[in-house]
């Protein structure tokens, strides 16, 4: 273990009594409850945390926050390793492990710190100037150097081995930051009843109050966010999100929020998520996000030991650690001089204050003259030198060079008050000469700012302007508010001049840190005619990388506004866009992942499916049957051809729960079904079953089913597993929209019916043996009929319909039945040698009977391609009807669906494959279809398929040739008509 | 964004399947033009618009709701049947 040797003797909201160990780089390092990896490590001395993107400068911290551009670490190890994590948002934990980025071989010594030297190749819009030829090497040389050389962490490649989740809050009011306006606001409005999510991007609420050394209502700051907290916390109405960041806005107050739940612990609990993506819906939005520090432009401001002033004041007073010994105060605004008193108070050497300000208030400035500090106004900060930091170069207001062997300089550039999330909707800041920044301007109705997002700096002021806010958002709530007292606090002197750069600016320079955007690179962008604030981002990639320009931003819009002598107010800024800070895309997949990307639907047989060595198979979300593997099959075929030529030669057993299924119910259904289907149904008599396809609107098929009556207004419907819900939004738009006169009702039960398919020469007897008290003789229930009977004591229905082609029945129980029925009929089966099949042998035998499935259902064929043409009615209206008649969908060239056979006999006709005339150039101008679906098929001892071929129905005899270069040779196949097997239907109504 | 569901009132926009402008009607009869037009014809306004929307993961209506396609701003959503007399 080693010392802290900057860590100051007293102070801090740091638990010394408990002492934690972590590593960086390998090297060992403490630390105590409540400090920041970045903390810590400044605690030890550490100065260089990081290489920059492009130019591989040695970095170090910034800022003591969530807009940290430089000190990006990788955090853990191994999977769990997250690259680019910000140093200065690291809660410390025992055993943590973090590494640096973007150097090699070791961060002290970088190789690619070459870059520099080539720095001319890298100015703005060198992507675009130095790589474009020739255009070949882009690929294979240019992109590859460019992302080896440039860049930051790098990710593990391994699964995360953590899980993220998702929830949703409702709110009245969504303050957004838990500084001292924070509190006030959800205080203020938890007192009036109002449903308050109070959210903060830190473990510990408070903002301001942690950081700066403040009395308020006569205690110190951390106690009284204390006491504010447990105020809150006794509100049921009101919830404090720690750890919270709202990174978005979005329409109707919706808020995107992240929960870093488990970020600072070394792995997430048992149960617990790594992160929760919160969304927030809010009816009124107080921004209390507080303000950002700006750095001042001058050459070497991007040394180690450069740092914003407000961040080396909340090192002293928060963390109690002093960022060096020695230290220079650069600032344009009245804060500065708070730090110079900061660090006096932490003991130390404060070697100069510069304040670039001529007039500099005698109240700011006797205390530290009077500390014996050396102060410059109107001065100028000519350079920083050292890596680290070693020498600060000063100008004073006439011109005499002053040099400091300092080894920490502070620098206050004044604040930008965070109002990101107002701009998200597009609402745009206004600059505020008075405070020279860009702020909320004139708010949208549901969104306030309050305090340092305002503008407003001074904790009295902060808590009266919360105070506004809050009065704000209850008179639109509509509710009454009579607020107590405000704490008593003071005002600090907050003025700030408008300062964006100092000194000759010659050397780097650096405005955007963490992409290497230097003054000049701003000025180059204005030379060449990029002089929007848009044009300016997009030219130099200013603000682009992760940080979104929190700190860099203004000082860009302020050296292009000078550049092209412009006011800040006529440049404007640029649109801010969610997220205010990265989210791992991790949370927005929460549980969508792996097994669980979507929901898993079973069948009510499932289980009993898998017992008997089924392999599933995907449909949408269902799993289904696909074969039922006996344990001396070696191969699907030998499964699938098995239960095919059980089922043609006795009897098999499908499960088709998955079909959609509608129970329509009205006075009118008849006529609305007749407006679905091309063919008709009003005249449908009850007790019988009808086929029928639907058209999309646009003329082509869109779905095909059966349509049974059971009574006068009562009819029940089946759709391809694959549309039941697009047809069940397809009937409701009928019936809701085109024609709500008619009295129809529709109701989904697919979930609600387990169904059996049957089909076999053996369904009679088995069904007649399964069900005694029914009558399933053809007399009673002829092809096409319908019973409904009971099962058990329950409603049962029982279709005969076939698929296969073969005598078959299809039987339907209450779902939670299911089970139950087939354990029944596999009882009762045994005797017939009942056979399970799976959607294979299903698919099998439907292309041995050629009838249209998905692959033809395709959405490109119309009725007649399908060979159905003839179904149309000639004497109703129909969906689809008139656009089917367009002159390219009645086109006899169309491809139609015909059968296809291997002349051979033996080969493989492949479904995708396209079709040629024979002798014809493999060309797509001589394409005449393709191959839909294809099968071998085992009752005929042949490949089979279905395709889709130009003048089809004409062309039955002639050959083919099947051609498949992606798979394998040319196969000549004899078109042949669809229906292979039993065209006349004979075993179906036997 | 959210969507005031006349049935289940406001209700996060990812329940529902937009469709798109409410106002063509279909025509009946013959009319290849018609149809056409009712299909494929469409306006592309800058302000209020009066689309179709369908509650899927929620009562299954259909909803007619006029949007402002420029602020998303939602000022009205009814059902797409009409209402029975009271």
């Amino acid at each position: 273990m080693s010392a802290q040797p900057f860590r100051l003797a007293h102070g801090g909201l740091i638990d010394r009594s408990r002492t934690l160990t972590f590593t960086f780089d390998g090297k060992s390092y403490t630390g105590h409850p409540g400090d920041t990896l970045a903390s810590a490590l400044l605690a030890h001395g550490v100065r260089l945390f990081g290489r920059s993107f492009k130019y591989h400068r040695p970095r170090g911290v910034l800022t003591a926050g969530s807009e940290e551009p430089n000190a990006l670490v990788t955090l853990r190890e191994g999977a769990r390793a997250e690259p680019n994590t910000r140093a200065t948002t690291i809660e410390l934990f025992d055993g943590l492990v973090a590494t640096s980025q973007n150097r090699w071989p070791s961060l002290g010594f970088d190789l690619m710190a070459v870059n520099q030297l080539a720095a001319p190749l890298f100015v703005a819009g060198f992507y675009y100037k130095t790589f474009m030829w020739p255009a070949k090497a882009w690929e294979k040389l240019y992109e590859p150097l460019i992302r080896r050389a440039a860049g930051l962490g790098a990710l593990s490649g391994q699964e995360d081995p953590d899980h993220y989740e998702h929830d949703h809050a409702f709110c009245d009011v969504l303050v957004v930051g838990a500084g001292p306006a924070g509190l006030i606001a959800a205080l203020d409005a938890g007192r009036a009843g109002l449903r308050v999510v109070l959210a903060d991007e830190g473990a510990m609420p408070g903002g301001q109050l942690l950081t700066e050394r403040v009395q308020i209502d006569g205690q110190d700051g951390p106690a009284w966010v204390a006491g504010a907290i447990a105020a809150l916390s006794a509100m049921p109405h009101v919830r404090v999100m720690r750890r919270t960041t709202v990174f978005g806005r979005f329409d109707d107050g919706e808020h995107g929020a992240i929960e870093q739940v488990a970020d600072h612990l070394p792995v997430p609990l048992p149960g617990q998520p790594r992160q929760r993506l919160w969304k927030i819906v809010a009816r009124q939005t107080i921004l209390a996000t507080g303000a950002t520090e700006r750095p001042i432009v001058f050459d070497g401001n991007d040394r180690p030991g450069v740092m914003l002033a407000g961040a080396v004041s909340t090192y002293c007073n928060r963390y109690g650690v002093a960022p060096g010994r020695r230290a220079v105060v650069l600032t344009a605004s009245d804060s500065g001089w708070q730090t110079a008193a900061d660090l006096i108070a932490a003991g130390v050497t404060l070697l100069a204050v510069i304040d670039t300000r001529a007039g500099v208030p005698e109240i700011l400035t006797a205390p530290i003259r009077a500390a014996g500090v050396p102060v410059l106004t109107g001065g100028q900060l000519v350079a920083a030198k050292g890596s680290p930091l070693s020498q600060v170069i000063a100008a004073d207001n006439q011109g005499r060079r002053h040099s400091y062997a300092a080894d920490l300089l502070a620098v206050a550039g004044g604040w930008n008050p965070q109002v990101a999330l107002a701009a998200h909707l597009g609402h745009k800041p206004v600059w505020r000469e008075d405070i020279a920044a860009y702020a909320l301007g004139a708010a949208p109705a549901d969104v306030s700012a309050a305090g340092a997002a305002d503008g407003v700096y001074g904790l009295a002021g902060a808590m009266a302007s919360a105070r506004a806010a809050v009065l704000k958002a209850a008179a639109a709530l509509g509710t009454a508010l009579t607020p107590a007292a405000l704490p008593a606090a003071q005002d600090t002197a907050h003025a700030v001049s408008a300062v964006w750069a100092t000194g000759p600016c010659k050397a780097k320079a650096f405005v955007d840190f963490q992409h290497d955007v230097t003054a000049s690179d701003v000025t180059l962008a204005v030379r060449e005619g990029y002089t929007s604030v848009e044009h300016l981002k997009r030219y130099t990639t200013l603000g682009m990388a992760t940080d979104q320009g929190r700190v860099s931003q203004v000082n860009g819009h302020g050296l292009l506004a000078a550049a092209t002598g412009k006011a800040l107010a006529e440049t404007g800024t640029i649109r801010a866009r969610p997220p205010v800070v990265p989210v791992a895309i991790g949370a927005f997949g929460g549980h969508h992942r792996g097994r669980q990307f979507r929901p898993t639907r079973h069948t009510a047989s499932h289980d009993w499916a898998a017992a008997r060595g089924a392999v599933f198979v995907d449909a949408g979300q269902w799993k289904r049957a696909q074969w039922y593997a006996l344990p001396h099959e070696t191969t699907w075929r030998q499964s699938v051809d098995r239960e095919v030529h059980a089922t043609r030669n006795g009897v098999g057993l499908c499960d088709v729960s998955t079909l959609g299924k509608i129970e329509l119910i009205g006075a009118d259904v008849g006529t609305l079904l007749d407006r679905l289907y091309i063919n008709g149904f009003a005249a449908l008599p009850v007790g019988k079953a009808r086929y029928g396809l639907m058209l999309r609107e646009d003329g082509f098929a869109m779905d095909d089913g059966t349509v049974t009556r059971f009574a006068d207004d009562r009819w029940f419907m089946t759709t391809t597993t694959a549309n039941a819900a697009r047809v069940m939004q397809h009937i409701d738009f009928a019936r809701q929209v085109l024609w709500p006169d008619l009295d129809a009702q529709a109701v989904s039960v697919t979930e609600q019916w387990a169904t059996y398919s049957i089909a076999g020469p053996r369904a009679r007897e088995l069904l007649a043996a399964a069900l005694p008290d029914s009558d399933v003789s053809n007399v009673a229930l002829p092809y096409m009929g319908a019973v409904a009977m009971r099962w058990r004591g329950y409603a049962a229905r029982l279709f005969r319909l076939s698929f296969s082609g073969e005598l078959a029945y299809e039987l339907s129980v209450p779902a939670h039945l299911g089970a139950a029925l087939v354990h029944h009929l596999c009882d009762v089966g045994t005797l017939f040698g009942l056979t399970p099949y799976g959607t294979e042998a299903l698919g099998v035998m439907r292309i041995e009977k050629g009838h249209p499935a998905g692959n033809e259902l395709n959405g490109w064929t119309t009725a007649a391609d399908l060979g159905l043409g003839r179904m149309a009615s000639k004497t109703k209206d129909y969906i689809g009807r008139i656009m089917a008649g367009r002159p390219a969908l009645v086109d006899p060239a169309r491809p139609r669906l015909v059968g296809l056979k291997p002349v051979d006999g033996v080969s493989a006709v492949r479904a995708g494959a396209h079709l040629l005339r024979p002798g014809a150039t493999p060309a797509p101008s001589h394409d005449e279809g393709y191959v839909s679906s294809a099968c071998y098929s085992p009752t005929l001892g042949t490949p089979i398929a279905l395709a889709l071929l130009a003048h089809g129905a004409d062309r039955h005899g002639e050959d083919v040739v099947v051609h498949d270069p992606v798979r394998g040779a040319d196969v000549r196949a004899l078109v042949c008509d669809p229906v292979f097997f039993d065209p006349a239907g004979e075993r179906l109504r036997g | 964004m959210r969507i005031p569901c006349p049935f289940c009132g406001a209700r996060d926009s990812r329940e529902f399947v937009f469709r798109g402008d409410a106002q063509p009607v279909r025509p009946g009869g013959d009319d290849a033009g018609a149809m056409f037009d009712y299909l494929y014809l469409r306006d592309n306004p800058a302000g209020a618009f009066e689309e179709l929307w369908y509650h899927a993961q929620g009562c299954r209506n259909w909803l007619r709701v006029t949007r402002n396609t420029v602020t998303h701003a939602i000022t009205d959503a009814r059902l797409a049947r009409p209402e029975p007399a009271a």
